[in-house]
Protein backbone atom coordinates (compact mmCIF):
# COMPACT_ATOMS: atom_id res chain seq x y z
CA UNK A 1 0.00 0.00 0.00
CA UNK A 2 2.97 2.39 1.29
CA UNK A 3 4.92 1.17 -1.85
CA UNK A 4 2.09 1.85 -4.15
CA UNK A 5 1.71 5.04 -3.32
CA UNK A 6 5.27 5.83 -3.14
CA UNK A 7 5.83 4.55 -6.76
CA UNK A 8 2.45 7.17 -7.47
CA UNK A 9 4.61 9.63 -6.45
CA UNK A 10 7.78 9.02 -8.04
CA UNK A 11 5.97 8.24 -11.37
CA UNK A 12 4.14 12.16 -10.82
CA UNK A 13 7.84 13.66 -10.26
CA UNK A 14 9.09 12.03 -13.25
CA UNK A 15 6.26 12.47 -15.89
CA UNK A 16 6.57 16.99 -14.41
CA UNK A 17 10.32 16.17 -15.32
CA UNK A 18 9.65 14.41 -19.03
CA UNK A 19 7.21 17.45 -19.86
CA UNK A 20 9.83 20.13 -19.03
CA UNK A 21 12.83 17.98 -20.91
CA UNK A 22 10.28 17.43 -23.55
CA UNK A 23 9.30 20.71 -23.98
CA UNK A 24 13.13 21.97 -23.88
CA UNK A 25 14.28 19.77 -26.24
CA UNK A 26 11.09 19.74 -29.07
CA UNK A 27 10.28 23.15 -28.88
CA UNK A 28 12.74 24.89 -31.20
CA UNK A 29 12.58 21.29 -33.23
CA UNK A 30 8.71 22.07 -33.90
CA UNK A 31 9.69 25.61 -34.62
CA UNK A 32 11.88 25.12 -37.28
CA UNK A 33 9.23 22.82 -38.75
CA UNK A 34 6.60 25.25 -38.48
CA UNK A 35 8.46 27.63 -39.99
CA UNK A 36 9.39 25.71 -42.93
CA UNK A 37 5.75 25.46 -43.54
CA UNK A 38 4.99 28.92 -43.43
CA UNK A 39 3.92 31.06 -46.27
CA UNK A 40 5.79 34.18 -46.64
CA UNK A 41 3.16 36.14 -46.06
CA UNK A 42 2.52 35.08 -42.33
CA UNK A 43 6.61 34.70 -41.62
CA UNK A 44 5.99 38.16 -40.36
CA UNK A 45 2.80 37.29 -37.71
CA UNK A 46 5.03 34.93 -34.88
CA UNK A 47 2.47 32.53 -33.36
CA UNK A 48 2.44 28.80 -32.33
CA UNK A 49 0.72 27.40 -34.97
CA UNK A 50 0.69 27.72 -38.81
CA UNK A 51 -2.45 28.80 -39.83
CA UNK A 52 -1.90 28.22 -44.14
CA UNK A 53 0.39 25.45 -43.75
CA UNK A 54 1.93 25.12 -47.38
CA UNK A 55 4.70 23.13 -48.99
CA UNK A 56 5.90 25.53 -50.76
CA UNK A 57 9.07 26.45 -49.92
CA UNK A 58 10.37 22.74 -49.73
CA UNK A 59 9.07 22.67 -53.66
CA UNK A 60 11.12 26.09 -54.49
CA UNK A 61 13.93 24.36 -52.48
CA UNK A 62 14.03 21.23 -54.51
CA UNK A 63 13.07 22.95 -57.29
CA UNK A 64 15.96 25.54 -56.74
CA UNK A 65 13.57 27.82 -57.46
CA UNK A 66 14.84 30.86 -55.01
CA UNK A 67 18.16 32.51 -55.78
CA UNK A 68 19.03 31.68 -52.08
CA UNK A 69 18.64 27.70 -53.33
CA UNK A 70 19.89 28.10 -56.37
CA UNK A 71 22.50 25.20 -56.11
CA UNK A 72 20.52 23.40 -53.70
CA UNK A 73 21.23 20.26 -55.36
CA UNK A 74 25.25 20.69 -55.97
CA UNK A 75 25.38 21.44 -52.55
CA UNK A 76 23.91 18.69 -50.79
CA UNK A 77 25.86 16.50 -53.73
CA UNK A 78 28.90 18.20 -52.20
CA UNK A 79 28.10 17.32 -48.75
CA UNK A 80 27.47 13.96 -49.89
CA UNK A 81 30.57 13.64 -51.43
CA UNK A 82 32.89 14.56 -48.67
CA UNK A 83 31.14 13.00 -45.83
CA UNK A 84 31.37 9.49 -47.80
CA UNK A 85 35.27 9.82 -48.52
CA UNK A 86 35.53 10.86 -45.05
CA UNK A 87 33.34 7.56 -43.48
CA UNK A 88 35.60 5.13 -46.14
CA UNK A 89 38.89 6.39 -45.53
CA UNK A 90 38.44 6.65 -41.98
CA UNK A 91 37.42 3.16 -41.66
CA UNK A 92 40.03 1.82 -43.53
CA UNK A 93 42.91 3.90 -41.87
CA UNK A 94 41.36 2.81 -38.21
CA UNK A 95 40.59 -0.60 -38.91
CA UNK A 96 44.26 -0.70 -39.85
CA UNK A 97 45.22 1.12 -36.87
CA UNK A 98 43.33 -0.95 -34.63
CA UNK A 99 44.46 -4.10 -35.83
CA UNK A 100 47.89 -3.05 -34.44
CA UNK A 101 46.65 -1.49 -31.74
CA UNK A 102 44.94 -4.18 -30.08
CA UNK A 103 46.79 -6.92 -31.59
CA UNK A 104 49.97 -6.18 -31.78
CA UNK A 105 52.49 -5.42 -28.69
CA UNK A 106 54.90 -3.15 -30.70
CA UNK A 107 57.58 -0.97 -29.70
CA UNK A 108 56.06 2.67 -30.24
CA UNK A 109 52.58 1.90 -29.30
CA UNK A 110 52.39 3.97 -26.76
CA UNK A 111 53.89 7.12 -28.80
CA UNK A 112 50.96 6.01 -31.53
CA UNK A 113 48.71 6.13 -28.91
CA UNK A 114 49.58 9.26 -27.04
CA UNK A 115 49.44 11.10 -30.72
CA UNK A 116 45.93 10.21 -31.45
CA UNK A 117 44.49 11.08 -27.87
CA UNK A 118 46.55 14.74 -28.71
CA UNK A 119 44.37 14.71 -32.18
CA UNK A 120 41.21 13.63 -30.58
CA UNK A 121 41.39 16.16 -28.02
CA UNK A 122 43.14 19.48 -29.46
CA UNK A 123 40.35 21.85 -31.07
CA UNK A 124 40.41 21.64 -34.28
CA UNK A 125 39.58 25.33 -34.74
CA UNK A 126 43.06 25.89 -33.32
CA UNK A 127 44.71 23.86 -35.86
CA UNK A 128 42.75 25.72 -38.69
CA UNK A 129 44.32 28.65 -39.84
CA UNK A 130 47.63 26.83 -40.32
CA UNK A 131 46.09 24.22 -42.31
CA UNK A 132 44.02 26.62 -44.34
CA UNK A 133 47.64 28.32 -45.25
CA UNK A 134 48.96 24.45 -46.06
CA UNK A 135 46.28 24.15 -48.32
CA UNK A 136 46.42 27.69 -50.10
CA UNK A 137 50.22 26.72 -50.87
CA UNK A 138 49.90 23.11 -51.99
CA UNK A 139 46.64 24.84 -54.23
CA UNK A 140 44.00 22.85 -52.62
CA UNK A 141 41.88 25.68 -51.63
CA UNK A 142 38.12 24.69 -53.40
CA UNK A 143 38.86 21.12 -53.67
CA UNK A 144 36.70 18.50 -51.58
CA UNK A 145 40.37 16.90 -50.83
CA UNK A 146 41.46 19.46 -49.02
CA UNK A 147 38.13 19.28 -46.48
CA UNK A 148 38.02 15.32 -46.65
CA UNK A 149 41.88 14.74 -45.45
CA UNK A 150 40.78 17.47 -42.32
CA UNK A 151 38.04 15.44 -41.34
CA UNK A 152 40.04 12.40 -41.67
CA UNK A 153 42.74 14.12 -39.35
CA UNK A 154 39.70 14.50 -36.94
CA UNK A 155 37.38 11.91 -37.25
CA UNK A 156 40.26 8.80 -37.02
CA UNK A 157 41.31 9.12 -33.31
CA UNK A 158 38.01 8.46 -31.68
CA UNK A 159 37.41 6.12 -34.52
CA UNK A 160 40.61 4.24 -33.71
CA UNK A 161 39.82 4.54 -29.89
CA UNK A 162 36.61 2.76 -30.43
CA UNK A 163 37.70 -0.12 -32.48
CA UNK A 164 40.87 -0.69 -30.85
CA UNK A 165 39.17 -0.86 -27.48
CA UNK A 166 36.26 -3.53 -29.23
CA UNK A 167 39.37 -5.54 -30.88
CA UNK A 168 41.09 -5.91 -27.75
CA UNK A 169 37.61 -8.13 -26.41
CA UNK A 170 38.19 -10.26 -29.39
CA UNK A 171 40.06 -14.21 -28.17
CA UNK A 172 43.43 -14.57 -29.02
CA UNK A 173 42.88 -17.51 -31.36
CA UNK A 174 42.23 -15.58 -34.14
CA UNK A 175 46.09 -14.87 -34.55
CA UNK A 176 46.37 -18.44 -33.60
CA UNK A 177 44.02 -19.88 -35.98
CA UNK A 178 45.83 -17.49 -38.77
CA UNK A 179 49.66 -19.02 -37.64
CA UNK A 180 47.96 -22.46 -38.26
CA UNK A 181 46.74 -21.99 -41.45
CA UNK A 182 49.98 -20.43 -42.34
CA UNK A 183 47.87 -17.42 -43.25
CA UNK A 184 50.53 -13.97 -43.42
CA UNK A 185 49.51 -11.19 -41.21
CA UNK A 186 47.61 -9.22 -44.40
CA UNK A 187 45.64 -12.89 -44.81
CA UNK A 188 44.96 -12.60 -40.91
CA UNK A 189 43.95 -8.84 -41.24
CA UNK A 190 41.58 -9.40 -44.03
CA UNK A 191 40.35 -12.64 -43.46
CA UNK A 192 40.09 -13.37 -40.00
CA UNK A 193 40.03 -9.78 -37.98
CA UNK A 194 37.99 -7.70 -40.14
CA UNK A 195 34.59 -10.01 -40.35
CA UNK A 196 35.23 -10.02 -36.40
CA UNK A 197 34.77 -6.33 -36.05
CA UNK A 198 32.28 -5.48 -38.67
CA UNK A 199 29.79 -3.87 -36.06
CA UNK A 200 32.15 -1.10 -34.35
CA UNK A 201 32.87 -0.63 -37.64
CA UNK A 202 29.08 0.51 -38.78
CA UNK A 203 29.18 2.85 -35.97
CA UNK A 204 32.59 4.20 -36.94
CA UNK A 205 31.96 4.60 -40.65
CA UNK A 206 28.70 6.29 -39.47
CA UNK A 207 30.47 8.52 -36.83
CA UNK A 208 32.49 9.76 -39.84
CA UNK A 209 29.86 10.55 -41.83
CA UNK A 210 28.00 12.40 -39.79
CA UNK A 211 31.13 14.29 -38.62
CA UNK A 212 31.88 15.41 -42.05
CA UNK A 213 28.06 15.80 -42.63
CA UNK A 214 27.95 18.37 -39.93
CA UNK A 215 30.97 20.31 -40.66
CA UNK A 216 31.09 23.97 -40.81
CA UNK A 217 34.35 25.60 -39.84
CA UNK A 218 37.04 23.83 -42.67
CA UNK A 219 34.24 23.40 -44.99
CA UNK A 220 33.66 27.20 -44.69
CA UNK A 221 37.50 28.16 -44.95
CA UNK A 222 38.36 26.03 -47.74
CA UNK A 223 35.80 26.03 -50.10
CA UNK A 224 34.01 28.96 -51.91
CA UNK A 225 32.14 29.90 -54.57
CA UNK A 226 28.27 28.82 -54.30
CA UNK A 227 28.56 25.69 -56.74
CA UNK A 228 31.68 24.44 -54.79
CA UNK A 229 30.76 24.98 -51.20
CA UNK A 230 28.37 21.92 -48.76
CA UNK A 231 25.37 22.91 -47.70
CA UNK A 232 25.62 24.21 -44.22
CA UNK A 233 28.38 26.98 -45.82
CA UNK A 234 25.57 27.71 -47.63
CA UNK A 235 23.33 27.95 -45.18
CA UNK A 236 25.27 30.37 -42.87
CA UNK A 237 25.38 32.28 -45.75
CA UNK A 238 21.97 33.02 -45.72
CA UNK A 239 22.35 34.71 -42.65
CA UNK A 240 24.86 37.60 -44.55
CA UNK A 241 21.75 39.37 -45.79
CA UNK A 242 19.24 41.49 -44.28
CA UNK A 243 16.41 39.94 -46.36
CA UNK A 244 16.95 36.03 -45.65
CA UNK A 245 14.10 33.80 -46.26
CA UNK A 246 13.79 32.49 -43.00
CA UNK A 247 11.32 29.71 -44.12
CA UNK A 248 13.07 28.83 -47.29
CA UNK A 249 16.35 28.43 -44.57
CA UNK A 250 14.01 26.21 -42.42
CA UNK A 251 12.93 24.03 -44.97
CA UNK A 252 16.63 23.79 -46.41
CA UNK A 253 17.48 22.95 -42.62
CA UNK A 254 15.11 20.33 -42.57
CA UNK A 255 16.07 18.45 -45.75
CA UNK A 256 19.75 19.11 -44.03
CA UNK A 257 18.89 17.40 -40.61
CA UNK A 258 17.35 14.39 -42.40
CA UNK A 259 19.89 12.22 -43.10
CA UNK A 260 21.85 12.32 -39.51
CA UNK A 261 18.44 11.90 -38.10
CA UNK A 262 18.16 9.14 -39.92
CA UNK A 263 21.49 7.37 -39.54
CA UNK A 264 21.35 8.38 -35.82
CA UNK A 265 17.71 6.24 -35.11
CA UNK A 266 19.20 3.60 -37.05
CA UNK A 267 22.05 3.23 -36.32
CA UNK A 268 21.56 4.43 -32.47
CA UNK A 269 22.46 0.62 -30.73
CA UNK A 270 25.86 0.74 -32.57
CA UNK A 271 26.62 4.53 -32.00
CA UNK A 272 25.44 4.51 -28.34
CA UNK A 273 27.44 1.41 -27.65
CA UNK A 274 30.43 2.58 -29.21
CA UNK A 275 30.49 5.83 -28.17
CA UNK A 276 29.61 4.83 -24.54
CA UNK A 277 32.39 1.83 -24.55
CA UNK A 278 34.82 4.69 -25.42
CA UNK A 279 34.15 6.97 -23.00
CA UNK A 280 33.38 4.87 -20.36
CA UNK A 281 36.44 2.65 -20.83
CA UNK A 282 38.61 5.46 -20.40
CA UNK A 283 37.71 6.69 -16.83
CA UNK B 1 70.48 -18.53 -31.16
CA UNK B 2 66.80 -18.00 -28.95
CA UNK B 3 67.86 -14.38 -28.78
CA UNK B 4 67.90 -13.71 -32.28
CA UNK B 5 64.51 -15.53 -32.99
CA UNK B 6 63.47 -13.12 -30.43
CA UNK B 7 65.23 -10.21 -31.59
CA UNK B 8 63.67 -11.18 -34.94
CA UNK B 9 60.27 -11.42 -33.79
CA UNK B 10 60.49 -7.99 -31.55
CA UNK B 11 61.39 -6.67 -34.80
CA UNK B 12 58.84 -7.59 -37.20
CA UNK B 13 56.64 -7.20 -34.85
CA UNK B 14 57.47 -3.70 -34.68
CA UNK B 15 57.81 -3.84 -38.35
CA UNK B 16 53.83 -4.55 -38.59
CA UNK B 17 52.70 -2.44 -36.02
CA UNK B 18 54.52 0.58 -37.44
CA UNK B 19 52.78 -0.67 -41.09
CA UNK B 20 49.88 -0.77 -39.87
CA UNK B 21 49.20 2.49 -38.12
CA UNK B 22 51.47 3.85 -41.29
CA UNK B 23 48.40 5.89 -42.62
CA UNK B 24 47.53 7.17 -39.52
CA UNK B 25 50.70 8.58 -38.23
CA UNK B 26 51.26 10.15 -41.99
CA UNK B 27 47.99 11.83 -41.29
CA UNK B 28 48.71 12.94 -37.71
CA UNK B 29 52.33 14.16 -39.13
CA UNK B 30 51.00 16.29 -42.04
CA UNK B 31 48.29 17.53 -40.68
CA UNK B 32 48.75 17.81 -36.75
CA UNK B 33 52.02 18.41 -36.24
CA UNK B 34 52.96 20.44 -39.38
CA UNK B 35 50.14 23.22 -39.07
CA UNK B 36 50.76 23.11 -35.08
CA UNK B 37 54.23 23.98 -35.47
CA UNK B 38 53.94 26.24 -38.47
CA UNK B 39 51.14 28.42 -36.29
CA UNK B 40 53.50 28.40 -33.50
CA UNK B 41 56.57 29.85 -36.33
CA UNK B 42 53.98 32.32 -37.09
CA UNK B 43 52.56 33.17 -33.83
CA UNK B 44 56.20 33.99 -32.69
CA UNK B 45 56.16 37.55 -33.32
CA UNK B 46 56.37 39.60 -30.25
CA UNK B 47 54.22 42.58 -31.96
CA UNK B 48 51.29 40.40 -32.46
CA UNK B 49 51.04 39.85 -28.25
CA UNK B 50 51.49 43.58 -27.82
CA UNK B 51 48.65 44.16 -30.77
CA UNK B 52 46.42 41.80 -29.16
CA UNK B 53 47.09 42.82 -25.35
CA UNK B 54 46.08 46.13 -26.21
CA UNK B 55 43.04 45.33 -27.85
CA UNK B 56 40.18 45.75 -26.04
CA UNK B 57 38.04 43.45 -28.19
CA UNK B 58 40.91 40.78 -27.32
CA UNK B 59 40.62 40.93 -23.64
CA UNK B 60 36.44 41.06 -23.78
CA UNK B 61 37.27 37.71 -25.87
CA UNK B 62 39.47 36.46 -23.38
CA UNK B 63 36.77 37.17 -20.37
CA UNK B 64 33.55 35.84 -22.86
CA UNK B 65 35.57 32.62 -23.31
CA UNK B 66 35.77 32.01 -19.47
CA UNK B 67 32.15 32.60 -19.15
CA UNK B 68 31.55 30.02 -22.09
CA UNK B 69 33.76 27.88 -20.79
CA UNK B 70 33.36 27.91 -17.04
CA UNK B 71 29.35 28.09 -17.25
CA UNK B 72 28.22 26.69 -20.34
CA UNK B 73 30.30 23.56 -19.72
CA UNK B 74 29.63 22.90 -15.91
CA UNK B 75 25.96 23.59 -16.40
CA UNK B 76 25.33 21.29 -18.78
CA UNK B 77 27.02 18.82 -16.95
CA UNK B 78 25.54 18.62 -13.95
CA UNK B 79 22.32 18.91 -15.86
CA UNK B 80 23.09 16.07 -17.54
CA UNK B 81 24.32 13.86 -14.63
CA UNK B 82 21.13 14.77 -12.47
CA UNK B 83 19.20 13.55 -16.09
CA UNK B 84 21.26 10.88 -16.62
CA UNK B 85 19.36 9.29 -13.12
CA UNK B 86 16.15 9.89 -14.68
CA UNK B 87 16.79 8.77 -18.04
CA UNK B 88 18.17 5.42 -15.59
CA UNK B 89 14.09 4.40 -14.24
CA UNK B 90 13.37 1.16 -15.66
CA UNK B 91 9.88 2.18 -16.90
CA UNK B 92 9.11 1.33 -20.38
CA UNK B 93 7.93 4.93 -21.27
CA UNK B 94 11.20 6.61 -20.21
CA UNK B 95 13.02 4.77 -23.48
CA UNK B 96 10.69 6.47 -25.47
CA UNK B 97 11.28 10.10 -23.75
CA UNK B 98 15.42 9.29 -23.63
CA UNK B 99 14.65 8.51 -27.67
CA UNK B 100 13.00 12.06 -28.35
CA UNK B 101 15.63 13.53 -25.92
CA UNK B 102 18.43 11.97 -28.27
CA UNK B 103 16.89 14.78 -30.83
CA UNK B 104 19.56 17.50 -30.60
CA UNK B 105 22.44 15.40 -30.85
CA UNK B 106 20.84 14.11 -33.74
CA UNK B 107 20.34 17.13 -35.68
CA UNK B 108 23.32 19.45 -36.84
CA UNK B 109 24.28 22.11 -34.70
CA UNK B 110 23.34 24.25 -38.16
CA UNK B 111 19.49 23.79 -38.32
CA UNK B 112 18.84 24.33 -34.57
CA UNK B 113 21.20 27.25 -34.06
CA UNK B 114 19.12 29.10 -37.09
CA UNK B 115 16.06 28.06 -35.42
CA UNK B 116 17.40 30.04 -32.36
CA UNK B 117 18.32 32.96 -33.41
CA UNK B 118 14.78 33.44 -35.51
CA UNK B 119 12.92 32.60 -31.87
CA UNK B 120 15.36 35.23 -30.55
CA UNK B 121 13.94 37.57 -33.04
CA UNK B 122 13.50 40.88 -31.32
CA UNK B 123 11.03 41.77 -33.93
CA UNK B 124 8.95 38.46 -34.82
CA UNK B 125 10.61 36.11 -32.80
CA UNK B 126 8.52 33.70 -30.63
CA UNK B 127 9.73 34.84 -27.54
CA UNK B 128 9.04 38.28 -27.64
CA UNK B 129 6.18 37.59 -28.63
CA UNK B 130 5.35 35.46 -25.91
CA UNK B 131 6.68 38.31 -23.85
CA UNK B 132 3.88 40.93 -25.84
CA UNK B 133 1.22 38.18 -25.05
CA UNK B 134 1.70 38.41 -21.53
CA UNK B 135 1.64 42.12 -21.49
CA UNK B 136 6.02 42.11 -21.27
CA UNK B 137 8.35 44.41 -23.03
CA UNK B 138 9.89 42.64 -25.77
CA UNK B 139 13.87 41.90 -25.04
CA UNK B 140 16.41 42.89 -28.00
CA UNK B 141 18.10 39.45 -27.33
CA UNK B 142 20.97 39.54 -29.80
CA UNK B 143 21.50 43.03 -29.56
CA UNK B 144 22.73 43.28 -25.96
CA UNK B 145 25.67 41.90 -24.38
CA UNK B 146 24.51 39.13 -21.45
CA UNK B 147 21.88 37.94 -23.58
CA UNK B 148 23.44 37.42 -26.73
CA UNK B 149 26.33 35.54 -24.77
CA UNK B 150 23.62 34.01 -22.42
CA UNK B 151 22.00 32.64 -25.63
CA UNK B 152 25.18 31.03 -27.29
CA UNK B 153 25.35 28.88 -23.74
CA UNK B 154 22.01 28.23 -23.47
CA UNK B 155 21.85 26.58 -27.23
CA UNK B 156 25.32 24.69 -26.64
CA UNK B 157 23.21 23.31 -23.58
CA UNK B 158 20.79 22.13 -25.65
CA UNK B 159 22.79 20.98 -28.29
CA UNK B 160 25.53 19.25 -26.26
CA UNK B 161 23.16 17.83 -22.99
CA UNK B 162 21.78 14.77 -24.43
CA UNK B 163 25.63 13.32 -25.62
CA UNK B 164 26.59 13.76 -21.99
CA UNK B 165 23.76 12.62 -20.64
CA UNK B 166 24.19 8.78 -22.42
CA UNK B 167 27.69 8.70 -21.37
CA UNK B 168 26.50 9.26 -17.53
CA UNK B 169 23.86 6.93 -17.90
CA UNK B 170 26.51 4.16 -19.37
CA UNK B 171 28.11 5.22 -16.56
CA UNK B 172 25.39 4.32 -13.65
CA UNK B 173 24.33 0.93 -15.56
CA UNK B 174 28.29 0.05 -14.56
CA UNK B 175 27.45 0.33 -11.00
CA UNK B 176 26.99 -3.08 -9.68
CA UNK B 177 23.05 -3.47 -8.64
CA UNK B 178 24.35 -4.72 -5.25
CA UNK B 179 25.77 -1.29 -3.66
CA UNK B 180 21.95 -0.01 -4.17
CA UNK B 181 20.92 -3.06 -2.50
CA UNK B 182 23.52 -3.03 0.17
CA UNK B 183 22.57 0.96 0.53
CA UNK B 184 18.78 -0.20 0.94
CA UNK B 185 19.25 -2.54 3.41
CA UNK B 186 21.10 0.41 5.71
CA UNK B 187 17.97 2.21 4.49
CA UNK B 188 19.27 4.80 2.18
CA UNK B 189 17.31 7.42 0.94
CA UNK B 190 17.59 8.36 -2.86
CA UNK B 191 19.74 11.10 -1.92
CA UNK B 192 22.49 9.43 0.09
CA UNK B 193 22.47 6.78 -2.61
CA UNK B 194 23.63 9.47 -4.98
CA UNK B 195 26.03 10.95 -2.34
CA UNK B 196 27.35 7.95 -1.23
CA UNK B 197 26.87 5.22 -4.14
CA UNK B 198 26.45 6.64 -7.45
CA UNK B 199 28.73 10.31 -7.36
CA UNK B 200 32.01 8.65 -5.50
CA UNK B 201 31.53 6.05 -8.26
CA UNK B 202 31.24 8.29 -11.52
CA UNK B 203 33.34 11.24 -10.19
CA UNK B 204 36.35 10.34 -12.33
CA UNK B 205 33.88 9.90 -15.12
CA UNK B 206 32.52 13.38 -14.35
CA UNK B 207 36.28 14.64 -14.15
CA UNK B 208 37.24 13.25 -17.56
CA UNK B 209 33.64 14.61 -18.93
CA UNK B 210 34.54 17.89 -17.61
CA UNK B 211 38.28 18.42 -19.26
CA UNK B 212 37.27 16.96 -22.62
CA UNK B 213 33.86 19.39 -22.55
CA UNK B 214 35.98 22.26 -22.01
CA UNK B 215 38.72 21.57 -24.57
CA UNK B 216 36.53 20.76 -27.18
CA UNK B 217 34.17 23.90 -26.09
CA UNK B 218 37.45 26.59 -25.42
CA UNK B 219 37.96 25.93 -29.49
CA UNK B 220 34.33 26.06 -30.37
CA UNK B 221 33.56 28.29 -33.34
CA UNK B 222 29.95 27.47 -35.17
CA UNK B 223 27.75 28.01 -32.41
CA UNK B 224 29.15 31.85 -31.41
CA UNK B 225 29.81 32.87 -34.87
CA UNK B 226 26.42 31.48 -36.54
CA UNK B 227 24.50 32.81 -33.02
CA UNK B 228 26.07 36.23 -33.08
CA UNK B 229 28.89 36.40 -35.19
CA UNK B 230 30.43 38.66 -32.44
CA UNK B 231 27.28 41.03 -32.55
CA UNK B 232 26.30 43.75 -30.87
CA UNK B 233 29.77 45.04 -31.88
CA UNK B 234 32.45 42.39 -31.44
CA UNK B 235 31.28 42.38 -27.99
CA UNK B 236 30.59 38.40 -27.69
CA UNK B 237 33.45 37.19 -29.54
CA UNK B 238 35.21 33.49 -28.53
CA UNK B 239 39.13 33.15 -28.92
CA UNK B 240 37.86 30.82 -32.39
CA UNK B 241 35.61 33.66 -33.94
CA UNK B 242 37.78 36.25 -33.18
CA UNK B 243 40.92 34.74 -34.39
CA UNK B 244 38.33 34.27 -38.11
CA UNK B 245 37.68 37.88 -37.48
CA UNK B 246 41.53 39.15 -37.34
CA UNK B 247 42.91 36.61 -39.90
CA UNK B 248 40.19 36.50 -42.28
CA UNK B 249 38.19 39.60 -42.15
CA UNK B 250 40.88 42.21 -41.03
CA UNK B 251 43.93 39.87 -43.03
CA UNK B 252 46.52 39.72 -39.92
CA UNK B 253 47.44 36.11 -40.45
CA UNK B 254 49.77 36.20 -37.24
CA UNK B 255 47.18 37.83 -34.76
CA UNK B 256 44.94 34.97 -35.36
CA UNK B 257 48.14 32.45 -35.16
CA UNK B 258 48.43 34.35 -31.66
CA UNK B 259 44.93 34.62 -30.49
CA UNK B 260 45.01 30.45 -30.64
CA UNK B 261 48.60 30.74 -29.09
CA UNK B 262 47.84 32.35 -26.16
CA UNK B 263 45.16 29.55 -25.51
CA UNK B 264 47.63 26.89 -25.51
CA UNK B 265 49.43 26.59 -22.39
CA UNK B 266 45.70 26.18 -20.79
CA UNK B 267 45.30 23.46 -23.37
CA UNK B 268 47.82 21.66 -23.21
CA UNK B 269 47.35 21.40 -19.50
CA UNK B 270 43.92 20.19 -19.77
CA UNK B 271 45.50 17.22 -22.41
CA UNK B 272 48.33 16.56 -20.34
CA UNK B 273 45.67 15.55 -17.59
CA UNK B 274 44.04 13.66 -20.54
CA UNK B 275 47.04 12.11 -21.03
CA UNK B 276 47.55 10.25 -17.94
CA UNK B 277 43.87 9.25 -16.94
CA UNK B 278 42.57 7.97 -20.20
CA UNK B 279 43.98 5.06 -21.47
CA UNK B 280 43.54 4.21 -25.39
Amino acid sequence: MNRARHSRALHVWLSVVAVVMLAWTLFPVYYMLLLSFTPTNDLFKPGLYVEHPTIRNYVYTMGQDNPFVRYFWQQIGNSLVIAVWAMVVVAAIAALGSFAMARINFRFRRWVSGLTLFTYVIPSSFLSIPFFRMMADYDLIDSKLAVVLAMVTFASPYALWVLSDYARSLPPEIEEAGAIDGAGILATFFHLYLPLIRPPLIAIGTYAFLYAWNEYLYALLLLTGEPRITLPVAMGNFLTTDNAPWNLLMAVSAVYSIPPVVLYYVFKRYLVSGLVSGAVSGS
Amino acid sequence: MRTTVRGRLLRSRTLHGFLFTAPLLFLFAAFVIYPMTMGVWFALDADAYRALFSDPIFRQTAINTLWYVGVAVNVKLVLALLLSGILDYPFRWIRLLAALFLIPWAIPALPGILSFRWMLNSQWGIFNYLLGVFGLPSVPWLAQYWTALGAVMVFHIWKYLPFWTIIFLAGRRAIPNELYEAAAIDGASSVQNFWHVTFPLLRNLYLICTLLSMVFTLGDFTVPWLMTGGAPGDSTHVLATLAYRYTFTMGRLEWGMATFAVAMPATLVFIGMLLRWVKI
